[in-house]
């Protein structure tokens, strides 16, 4: 699914030079749950940002489903994050004027999915997660869990293989956030890939194995928690 | 959906932003009503212009005796060229590039008497074709001088209005047919009035306080040998320099002076004065627009400015929308199109706005000769569509380039944009 070569990341802002990722090597298979772990700063959000295509490298080789993105021009990386990756946010990103079907809906208009297909699939897509009866609720009219979960039928809109969730229940409260890690671990079992960030362990040790990174570097770790040193990461 | 989604983003940024959306539409509306205004009443004196320079005469040339510079056959230089009564008739057999040709005399300080009232005016012996020629057309209950009139040397009279009025203070223009005036003298029986005419230019004072009689009349009561003016109108005007060539050449065989002498006959070509009039308008008018357009353009600069403060609100939008696949186009149409919405949005009410205006305009009656002489406004179809194209290139502008920066936004640093 992922290969990433030596990734660096660093951010220029006028004489301050950050390096957010250091030669971060690092392999991901298809339909692994995977947690990122580590401290504020050491590059969590950045690496996910690198992995979702909203944002390029500075330096090495990113693969997503074999194809090399770090070259794809703006339109080609919008498409990729369109068709082949979800994603799930802690401030849940809906769009405040829009309804949860809206929502759900706005990626499969960037497809050019027709109307009648569109209809179908959000509407499958909130019944899935539990919201048939909320299509027309504006995020101001629902709980941040029921947010998180039109969230969560949004990335899945187009069917993406890849699920990227940073904090996914970071604003939420522990049954509601419980509901969200269920509904991860099915996606899961669906057969996709998820990698979800969080600095919750009770949520790390339940995902397959664990990445954790320090000062811009990896190390891993398995369900258990196990800390291995630094060293090139494959299963 | 994306239809819907637009007018939800545009009402629930003008409930945000009321106050500057307002006031933004405010300018647009203003600058709208501006051009359309201007662009109106040019359009309504460029026609009145136009109108009271055929006020005179409309593709006429008038023609009046010179003097030769050049020798020829014979004959010295200096020497007086005038025209006569059976020149008219000459030139029309001769030319048949011409449509219509006539004649007038002209006699200053005539004593005219109606009643108790004497005036010293100036009379014009004249030919019936000049109805046409130079709008000499009689109010209703009134005629012209006709070719009977002509034939029979009628001691008949045609009134220009000013002069009827002046003349016969307390009668009515309709009253004044059939009352006998004098002339030198001599009975004259009122046959018409003058319509009223505004008029731009003239060459022996303007026409409504012309005293007309049969050239014919004239030529038995003050037997002036010679004509004062022959006026013509060619059949077509597309080729005047030669029909004026032909002219010279047919008057100078008849009169035995150089067909290139440009001294030896004097014209005055009023197409010719009326083309560069048209052209002096339409730059007053293109003037007009133009100042119209500026003040156009300060409102499209407050539809930037409410564009960008828009955009830099919704940054985290614009981001999450890059996040699910948005591709740049779409950023950056969505934006121009709701620069255009609110450009066209006042532009309509503007519109609407100077269309009210310029027909409640309409109905003022128009007393004062200055308001005559400002014409109607006129909001032309060419009007509109000139000002919906200016409308939407503008707010294309005033659109793009807050656009163009949405559209670049980095979707990392947009997500995380509080």
């Amino acid at each position: 699914m992922i290969s990433m070569n030596n990734i660096c990341k660093v951010y220029e802002t006028g004489k301050v030079r950050f390096e957010a990722l250091r030669g971060i090597d690092l392999d991901v298979k298809d339909n692994e749950f995977i947690a990122i772990v580590g401290p504020s700063g050491s590059g969590k959000s950045t690496l996910m940002n690198l992995m979702g295509c909203l944002d390029t490298p500075t330096d090495g080789e990113y693969y997503l489903e074999d194809e090399r993105v770090e070259t794809l021009s703006p339109n080609q990386l919008a498409e990729v994050r369109n068709k082949k990756v979800g994603f799930v946010f802690q401030a849940f990103n809906l769009l405040p004027y829009a309804s949860a079907y809206e929502n759900v809906e706005l990626p499969m208009i960037f497809s050019g999915m027709k109307g009648r297909e569109r209809k179908k699939r959000v509407t499958d897509l909130l019944n899935r997660v539990g919201l048939g009866n909320k299509m027309t609720n504006k995020p101001t009219e629902m709980s941040g869990g029921e947010m998180q979960r039109v969230a969560i039928a949004r990335a899945l809109a187009n069917n993406p293989k890849l699920i990227l969730a940073d904090e996914p229940t970071g604003n939420l409260d522990t049954r509601s956030g419980a509901e969200i890690v269920k509904i991860f671990h099915q996606l899961w079992n669906d057969g996709r890939t998820v990698i979800v960030i969080t600095h919750d362990m009770s949520i790390a040790n339940q995902c397959q194995r664990i990445i954790r990174l320090k000062d811009g570097a990896v190390f891993e770790g398995n369900g258990n928690g196990t800390q291995f040193s630094q060293q090139r990461i494959n299963k | 959906m994306s239809l819907s989604i637009l007018i939800n983003v545009f009402i629930r940024d003008f409930r945000k932003q009321r106050k500057r959306m307002l006031l933004t539409l405010i300018a647009i509306l203003w600058g709208t009503l501006s051009i359309m205004l201007l662009l109106a009443f040019g359009e309504g004196l460029r026609k009145q212009m136009v109108a009271d320079q055929r006020g005179l005469g409309d593709g006429i040339v008038i023609l009046w005796g010179g003097q030769t510079s050049i020798p020829f056959q014979g004959f010295g230089k200096g020497r007086r060229i005038n025209l006569h009564p059976e020149d008219v008739q000459y030139i029309q057999h001769s030319m048949p590039e011409m449509e219509t040709v006539a004649a007038e005399y002209i006699r200053w300080g005539a004593v005219v008497k109606y009643g108790d009232m004497i005036l010293n005016e100036r009379i014009n012996g004249i030919y019936p074709s000049y109805k046409e020629l130079r709008n000499f057309r009689p109010q209703m209950g009134g005629r012209m001088i006709n070719e009977l009139d002509m034939q029979y040397k009628r001691r008949v009279a045609f009134l220009g209005d000013s002069l009827q009025h002046r003349l016969m203070p307390n009668v009515a223009p309709e009253d004044a047919i059939g009352e006998l005036i004098y002339i030198n003298g001599t009975p004259f029986t009122v046959v018409g009035v003058m319509e009223h005419k505004l008029q731009m230019s003239s060459y022996q004072g303007p026409d409504e306080d012309v005293v007309a009689i049969p050239a014919s009349a004239f030529e038995t009561i003050f037997s002036d040998p010679w004509l004062d003016n022959i006026i013509y109108k060619p059949k077509s005007y597309d080729d005047i320099e030669r029909v004026k060539s032909r002219l010279m050449e047919v008057m100078g065989a008849k009169y035995r002076f150089d067909p290139t002498d440009e001294f030896a006959l004097n014209d005055w070509d009023l197409m010719e004065q009326a083309k560069a009039m048209y052209n002096m308008m339409l730059g007053i008018q293109i003037f007009l627009g133009i100042l119209g357009f500026l003040t156009l353009l300060i409102a499209g600069v407050g539809v930037t400015n409410i564009m960008y403060v828009s955009i830099k609100e919704r940054t985290r939008e614009i981001g999450v929308k890059m996040a699910v696949g948005g591709r740049r186009l779409y950023i950056l149409t969505q934006f121009i199109i709701e620069a255009l919405g609110i450009t066209f949005l006042g532009g309509i009410i503007g519109m609407a706005v100077a269309y009210v205006m310029t027909e409640l305009f309409k109905m003022i009656p128009l007393d004062s000769e200055a308001l005559a002489m400002l014409g109607r406004p006129t909001v032309s179809f060419e009007i509109g569509l000139i000002v919906v194209i200016i409308l939407g290139i503008m707010g294309f502008l005033a659109g793009l380039f807050p656009a163009m920066k949405a559209a670049s936004i980095n979707p990392t640093e947009a997500l995380r944009y509080e």
